[in-house]
């Protein structure tokens, strides 16, 4: 291998039997052995009764990679992008060595430090000096590497005042900053990073962001996910795109960025997802029927701004259960979230719904949206308990909204830049 | 910090090639895990320290009541009743808290094995290294015992601390073994209950292993706690109780034939530890 490739990965794969992707992914034994004495039963019957037994077991492989190939040279500062489930946090964890191949090699130069998680091993009950030390140790830094950078993590993450306070009081914002400054300031070359930055308040971010770029320069190759496209665009030259569990594009990352965008604008149409629907895994307490987004009566995701638009769940709620809401959320095409919008969060207390077939219908107003394409996603969860979606699989499409609303109409060909367009009210005299 | 030496390969069933080289590597890991959960411990119950104390002095009154008393079973030689409990139980507590704690290790860091890579032995070691402060305890406690009843120990309790090695050997074996099959069967940990409360009756907590017919002496000494306990007894009590070297030389056996399964089963099944557990 030249000494340039720091990474090679060829022909990667990793299986996972659908029992494992479920919920409840390790098994109890009683369950094993009842399963056993039960399939061991049938046999017989079966034998008796001069049957041919049912080949197969009841778990279904699923393939998260498949056939994933490529190089990254030293300095490199790579992306890998892709929809939720395309395998992007897989390959990750085959990289850092948590999870093995199926298949399959990968060939690695150099000591790996990987930030899949801001605040691994953090323990509430230790002090914020204590956590710098034990998060420290657990991504990998040596105790004087960690003594030679302590004064330069605490004033990064501004938590001088409770180095000796534990973490637990610490506020949310003050929690993520120290996190992130442990192990934005490790030491290694090639640095694997997931979706970390989209934590804490915006000017963290930039600071973030800042380290990340001076990282990105100092000649350490990384790797970094991210559904937040600026983000890519501005660190990495390169990027990779998963769909599926397969590569489906490499080149610069303003180029694989497009490719994205244009996957995610021929995105699947309402039929394809009613489909979709129709064979979800059933959840115990929630069954969606449809999902349609209306306007002056007709079912279409080519919109116009100054007429309302109704977004339309149709659902069974098997079981009564409090806090079960449907919702919306509304994206940019590069992934930012712009609006999310609950059937029941106006309500006071957290509201329980009986059992009964419902169909609830979230109204966008007139002139509020832009003209432009937006990515509408649609879900349904129990407050605090879980998503009634299987989450590899979100319902979302695109929809196109053409302006014709009463927002800038006063100069013609003049787009409004905002991501949304809502009109407001404004008041002028003249004095 | 510029050794590309570090190559890595990673392929579907490769054995790590330099697994305990690794564990090597790790080692300052291993040490902060373990000054973590002491610290925890400690820093959130000051009921901790007092469980380690009450627990086996209550545990050494009863035995001590019930065989030494009720039962009137004889003491091992000129040593009071309560010293030779005491001595027994210093190396049952170390075996069965190594268990319990360890057993659940990986599961309570399911955090850890699903974000990091490290050497996942490292977290049932650092836990029974942890055990290792009740025993201290524990082992303070058997000092007060033994100064409130004048009695002196021979040169013999120098070689206390390779028994210890060898308690703490015995326990990890099964201890590995239980946390890998706690990681994909989670009902495995009800058992561990089980076998805590029924080893303190077959292993010679409560009475001398001098009571023991001969001809069950076979099936006695492969519980590897017999040979451990007797050599604590033999360290720490004075001429009066000898080492038997058939239990001694079956503990060896026995806790190196778990060991051997031990690691050899939770070195096959970890690298799936991250996608169950």
């Amino acid at each position: 291998m030249s000494d340039d490739v720091v990474i090679r990965v060829e022909s990667l794969g990793k299986k996972y039997l659908i029992r494992q992707v479920e919920r409840e992914r390790y098994v109890a034994l009683r369950d094993v052995i009842a399963r056993t004495a039960i399939g061991t039963w049938r046999k017989v019957t079966d034998a008796v009764r001069t049957r041919d037994a049912p080949r197969g077991s009841s778990s279904e492989e699923f393939w998260a990679l498949k056939g994933i190939d490529f190089e990254v040279n030293r300095g490199e500062v790579m992306g890998i992008i892709g929809r939720n489930g395309a395998g992007k946090s897989t390959l990750l964890k085959i990289l850092s060595r948590i999870t093995e191949p199926s298949e399959g090699r990968v060939t690695i130069n150099g000591r790996v430090a990987s930030l899949l998680e801001v605040g691994t091993g953090f323990h509430p009950e230790l002090t914020g000096r204590e956590n710098i030390y034990l998060n420290g140790a657990i991504l990998g830094m040596r105790r004087p590497e960690i003594k030679r950078k302590f004064d330069e993590i605490v004033a990064f993450a501004e938590v001088e005042k409770f180095l000796d306070t534990p973490v637990k009081r610490y506020s949310s914002g003050m929690y993520v900053r120290l996190a992130f400054a442990v192990a934005a300031h490790l030491e290694s070359e090639i640095l694997i990073v997931d979706e970390v930055l989209a934590v804490g308040d915006a000017e963290f971010q930039k600071k973030c962001l800042g380290k990340m770029d001076e990282v990105a320069r100092g000649g350490r190759t990384v790797l970094f996910v991210s559904h937040n496209m600026p983000t890519v665009r501005h660190l990495c030259s390169r990027a990779i795109l998963l769909a599926g569990g397969h590569k489906v594009f490499d080149g610069s990352s303003e180029a694989t960025i497009l490719k994205y965008i244009q996957a995610t604008q021929s995105g699947k149409a309402l039929k394809e997802i009613q489909r979709m629907i129709e064979h979800f895994p059933p959840d115990p307490s929630f069954r969606l029927h449809r999902v349609d987004v209306v306007q002056d009566g007709m079912s279409t995701v080519d919109i116009i701004n100054n007429k309302p638009v109704d977004i339309v769940i149709e659902y069974t709620v098997l079981e009564e259960v409090t806090g079960l809401h449907v919702y919306f959320l509304l994206y940019d095409l590069e992934g930012n979230l712009l609006v999310e919008s609950l059937h029941n969060g106006h309500e006071s207390g957290p509201p329980v719904m009986r059992l009964g077939r419902y169909i609830s219908r979230g109204t966008i107003p007139a002139n509020f949206l832009a003209g432009r394409p937006y990515e509408l996603e649609i879900n349904a969860a129990i407050h605090r308990v879980r998503e009634c979606i299987p989450q590899p699989t979100p319902i979302s499409f695109k929809i196109n909204v053409t302006a014709t609303g009463s927002v800038n109409s006063a100069y013609p060909g003049y787009a409004s830049p905002g991501k949304i367009a809502p009109l407001f009210q404004w008041g002028t005299e003249r004095l | 910090m510029t050794s590309y030496d570090n190559r890595i390969v990673l392929e579907p069933g490769r054995a790590e090639r330099h697994y305990w080289r690794d564990i090597w590597a790790y080692r300052e890991l291993f040490a902060i895990l373990a000054w973590r959960d002491v610290s925890v411990r400690y820093k959130q119950t000051a009921v901790g320290v007092a469980w380690a104390v009450i627990r086996p002095f209550l545990t050494m009154l009863v035995f001590t009541v019930v065989f030494g008393g009720l039962a009137n079973l004889p003491s091992a030689g000129a040593a009071p009743y309560p010293i030779m409990v005491f001595a027994g139980m210093l190396p049952w507590f170390l075996f069965s808290t190594i268990l319990s704690e360890a057993s659940g290790s990986l599961v309570a860091n399911a955090n850890l094995v699903g974000k990091v890579y490290f050497p996942r032995i490292i977290i049932p070691s650092a836990t029974a290294f942890v055990a290792l402060t009740d025993f201290a305890i524990n082992l303070a406690m058997l000092a007060i015992l033994m100064v409130w009843y004048s009695f002196i120990p021979t040169w013999r309790i120098l070689l206390l601390p390779a028994f210890v090695a060898l308690a703490m050997l015995a326990s990890f074996g099964p201890s590995l073994l239980m946390t890998a099959l706690n990681v994909k069967y989670r009902d495995f940990r009800y058992i561990i209950p089980f076998i805590v409360q029924f080893g303190v009756y077959v292993s010679p907590v409560g009475f001398s292993s001098a009571i023991v017919p001969e001809t069950w002496r076979f099936w006695y000494n492969l519980n590897p706690l017999v040979g451990v306990i007797d050599g604590f007894r033999w360290c720490l009590l004075q001429e009066s109780s000898s080492l038997d070297p058939s239990s001694f030389s079956s503990a060896l056996f026995v806790t190196a034939i778990f060991l051997w399964i031990g690691i050899f089963y939770f070195r096959k099944t970890e690298r799936t530890f991250a996608d169950v557990i």
